[in-house]
Formats: C-alpha cells, sequence, structure tokens
C-alpha cells in the first residue's frame, strides 16, 4: 500500500493533535520521529510547519565548563517568572568511536521537573548526514508548534556543527569563564562573531576584568553592525545577574523585530537549511548506488588510478543521482 | 556492535516517494538514574559509560532523584530503557514506585533493570513486580548491554526483523488512549 508521504496514518494525526495540545509524552514522540529521521517524520514536520515560527530560539554556547547547563537552568526559571513556557534542546557530543553518546545536561537542570511548562530534551550529535543544525531545526520546529515560547538551544561552542547550531538561533549567547587564559583563542574565529550577547559566568572569579577587556577589544575589531553587542556578567550557580541577561535576550528579540533583521535571520538560516538539505539527499543517493555501474566504488577506483580527477568524478556522482533516479 | 547504521524496519515502509525520505537513524536510548539518598554513584556511571561504548544514547540525571523526577525524565527524553542503581536498601520502596508512576503515564512498554546491592533472595519479588533485570555486581557491561538490545521495545526494528511497521512503534499498545 503506498500512503503519500504526507499523508498522517490515524494514529499519527492523534499523535499530533496531542502534541499541538501540549500534551508532553506526544511531545517526546513527535521528537523521536523527527530526531531519528524516521520515514512518518516528514509528514509530521509537514502538518507541523504552519504552526511553527512562533517560539524565541535562543542559542547557549561556550567551552566545556563554562556553565552553559546551569546557565540554562537559571534561564528557565527567569524565563517562568516571566510566564512563558520554554523548550530545551542540550546537545552532547556522540562518540565517533561507537555511536554511543552520555547525555548529562539535565543533571544541571532537575529543579524544574514539576513544571509542566518546561520541557528538557537532550540530543547527541550523531554526526550524520544531513549535519547537526538540520536535525536541531526540525527538533525546535517539533517544539515550536506545540507551544513552547522559548526554546533554548545548548551546545558546545566548538566545530562548525555547533557553530551552525548556534547561527540558527534568533539569539545567541556566547558564555565565557574568566580565567580559562588561550581558551578564547580557539573560540574567536567561529563563535565570537556570530554572538549576539556576550555572556562571563562565573564572574565571582579573579579575572573578570581582563576579560571583560579582552572580549571588548574583540568585538571592537569586529565589522560595526546596529545591534551593539553587550557584555554581561552572571554567577548562575548563585542566580546572579539572570533577570539583566533574559532582559537583554528579551531585548535582542525586540530589535531583530523592529530593524527587519528577523526576517533576514530567517531566511538566512532556511536557506542554510535548504542547502543541507540538498546536499544531504545528494549523498543519500549516492551511498544508495555505491555498487551500481558508475557509482561511487566505480569512480574511487578510477581515481585511485588517476584516470579521473575529482571534480570528474563529483560531476558524474552527481550527474547518476539526477532527478528520477537514486 | 554499533547501532550506528542498522537498518530499520522503518526503511521499507513504502512510501509514494522514497526518493525523498532520508535516512533512518534510531538508537537505543537509556536512561540511567540514582533513586533515593545513596550519595554513591561509581556503578551508575560506569554502566553509563558502558552502555556509552556499546553505541547506545545514555542520559545520566546524577544523584538523589525522585521516582517523580525519574520517570518525568524518562518521559521527556522518551527512552527506552531506565536503568536503576541502588545501593541503599530501599528499592523495595522505591521501585513499585517508580513502576506504578510509568504505569500512570501508559509508559509500561519502557524496559526496567536495576543494578546495585539487592539481595538475591528479593530478586524474583522485583522482577514478578515488573522490573526486567537485576544485575548485581560482578556482572559485566557486555551482559546488561546484550540484555538491554534484545529486550527493549525497538528491538525486533533495531534488529532488522519485520515486526510490524514503524507504525506499531509510534503507537505501542496502550498509550493510545492517553
Amino acid at each position: 500500500m503506498a500512503v503519500s508521504r504526507y499523508e498522517l496514518s490515524p494514529s499519527l494525526a492523534d499523535l499530533v493533535q496531542r502534541g499541538l495540545a501540549g500534551e508532553r509524552r506526544a511531545i517526546a514522540r513527535l521528537i523521536t520521529l523527527v530526531e531519528n529521521r524516521l520515514p512518518e517524520a516528514a509528514a509530521v514536520l509537514h502538518q507541523l510547519t504552519p504552526r511553527t515560527g512562533r517560539a524565541h530560539v535562543i542559542g547557549i554556547t561556550g567551552a566545556p565548563g563554562s556553565g552553559k547547563s546551569t546557565l540554562t537552568n537559571e534561564l528557565i526559571k527567569e524565563f517562568r517568572r516571566r510566564e512563558r513556557s520554554v523548550g530545551v534542546v542540550a546537545v552532547d557530543p556522540t562518540s565517533t568511536l561507537t555511536g554511543g553518546a552520555v547525555l548529562g545536561d539535565r543533571i544541571r537542570m532537575l529543579e524544574n521537573y514539576q513544571d509542566s511548562g518546561v520541557f528538557i530534551r537532550s540530543m547527541a550529535t550523531r554526526g550524520q548526514l544531513g549535519g547537526l543544525a538540520s536535525m536541531t531545526n526540525d527538533v525546535v520546529r517539533v517544539m515550536d508548534a506545540c507551544g513552547k515560547d522559548v526554546i533554548i538551544v545548548e551546545t558546545v561552542g566548538v566545530g562548525q556543527d555547533e557553530v551552525d547550531v548556534a547561527k540558527a538561533a534568533h539569539s545567541t549567547l556566547l558564555v565565557e569563564v574568566p580565567g580559562m587564559g588561550d581558551d578564547i583563542q580557539a573560540i574567536k574565529a567561529g563563535v565570537l562573531e556570530i554572538a549576539d550577547i556576550l555572556v562571563i559566568n562565573k564572574a565571582d572569579r579573579e579575572g573578570v576584568e581582563r576579560l571583560n577587556l579582552h572580549l571588548q577589544a574583540m568585538l571592537s575589531l569586529a565589522p560595526k553592525k546596529v545591534w551593539r553587542v553587550p557584555i554581561l556578567k552572571t554567577v548562575a550557580a548563585q542566580s546572579q545577574g539572570i533577570a539583566e541577561l533574559a532582559d537583554k535576550v528579551e531585548g535582542h528579540l525586540e530589535y531583530l523585530k523592529s530593524s527587519g533583521e528577523y526576517t533576514q535571520r530567517e531566511r538566512a538560516r532556511l536557506r542554510d537549511e535548504l542547502l543541507s538539505r540538498v546536499r544531504e539527499e545528494i549523498s543519500r543517493r549516492v551511498l544508495a548506488a555505491e555498487f551500481q555501474p558508475g557509482g561511487l566504488a566505480e569512480m574511487l577506483s578510477r581515481l585511485e588510478d588517476r584516470q579521473l580527477d575529482l571534480a570528474q568524478a563529483a560531476l558524474s556522482l552527481l550527474h547518476q543521482a539526477g532527478p528520477g533516479q537514486h | 556492535m554499533s547501532q550506528q547504521s542498522t537498518p530499520t524496519a522503518a526503511d521499507q515502509q513504502p512510501t509514494a516517494n522514497p526518493q525523498a525520505t532520508p535516512a533512518a537513524d534510531r538508537r537505543i536510548r537509556v536512561l540511567i538514574a540514582k533513586p533515593g539518598l545513596d550519595g554513591h554513584d561509581r556503578g551508575a556511571k560506569v554502566v553509563t559509560r558502558g552502555l556509552r561504548d556499546a553505541g547506545m544514547e545514555v542520559i545520566y540525571t546524577g544523584l538523589h532523584q525522585t521516582p517523580e523526577m525519574i520517570v518525568e525524565a524518562a518521559l521527556q527524553e522518551d527512552v527506552d530503557a531506565i536503568g536503576l542503581s541502588i545501593l541503599s536498601g530501599a528499592h523495595n520502596v522505591l521501585f513499585p514506585r517508580i513502576l506504578k508512576l510509568l504505569k500512570d503515564n501508559n509508559m509500561e512498554d519502557v524496559l526496567i533493570f536495576a543494578g546495585g546491592i539487592i539481595p538475591p533472595e528479593e530478586e524474583p519479588k522485583l522482577l514478578e513486580m515488573g522490573i526486567g533485570a537485576v544485575f548485581g555486581p560482578g556482572t559485566t557491561i557486555e551482559q546488561t548491554a546484550t540484555f538491554v538490545r534484545q529486550n527493549v521495545r525497538s528491538a525486533g526494528s533495531l534488529a532488522g526483523g519485520q515486526t510490524g511497521s514503524s507504525e506499531s512503534w509510534v503507537e505501542p499498545g496502550p498509550d493510545k488512549e492517553l
């Protein structure tokens, strides 16, 4: 029986309805469908997409140990005080060796377990074809459609994948910690330039002013934009500076909307995502035809024999993967 | 054996436009929890790490968890299995509460296993109650991983076996009336 991939079976339609009504178990199931790229995911996202676009998506990134999860926990509580429902996607790395992952961000967010306005989901990076950003965005879409006002996406700020995730948010927070010395060098190239708000967490430690000066110096070198990237100090473990941070985050959303940058960002994000989808689909088709005549395996042999160069081989595979085939 | 690219039953699901279906990627998700008041989680961490190395995604929630916290985390994370580590002797109080909460949430399809210090003579009662297995000291990670792999709700499809469509996985049993 061939079903249209956009047609929902009765039980799936029921699941979607329950998710849209905010039922937590249904939301959890929908996220699993989307995260695992199960065949039903396409139909589910097709149904949910018209209901998305309401949430404020906040990216939180920073080095391991900078206090992202603790800060997320504090922001959850602050946004709840402001009567916003909150979704959290906490991303941790997958072991490249075994494919497994330890997801430990929840440990810092346990206080919120009794609050039905909070939904926390841990996710592993997995390193799959479509890239992390695409997978995370789909999970964010589910939470958005299911009525979360604020969605916090927390990632370790290393590597292009994580930078892409942070870029996909409306407001991106970069968390720095005093006394981590040259760590900032590693992070500055990729993440500092996409941060909308810089947070100096653990600001009760020595070296705050030095870090502050350093960050200001870095910012002064960046191209001038209308939004002046603020530097805020927090001590998340003691709930200090959180309300001010939440104000800034909300202020940033207002700025985006009033300046028209909101629309631009959405478009840029969709563009990245669309291109990533296209890449994913091409890779999938090429891999599916790996051992067919003219497929990946044959191209590899011809490359080894120096009969072809990489560009020729790639074009040839692209032709083979073209429309109507797979 | 890693679960990375195991074909799933879902892959064989007929669709009108199979070209556009991205590769499904399902992995076993396990919550490792420490109910109650013991302050020692070395064992839980070893199991967490071990199951990760067996290719699973393991959510670890730390010490001092109430049954409510454990079940809520399991619900939001949509895990296939929950491992309970307990050394305090309070299992006869905490386990029934966890099982009751799971039942209340129609989550009976989640596999439960236990470890730590549990007197062997109390095992049969726990198994009867609905705990899938009790792993005492000396259990290898491989035993635990194998048990989880073979007994989680998605075991059939993860092994590539055709145990119904993925539809049955979306709505396993009583979940529907929720």
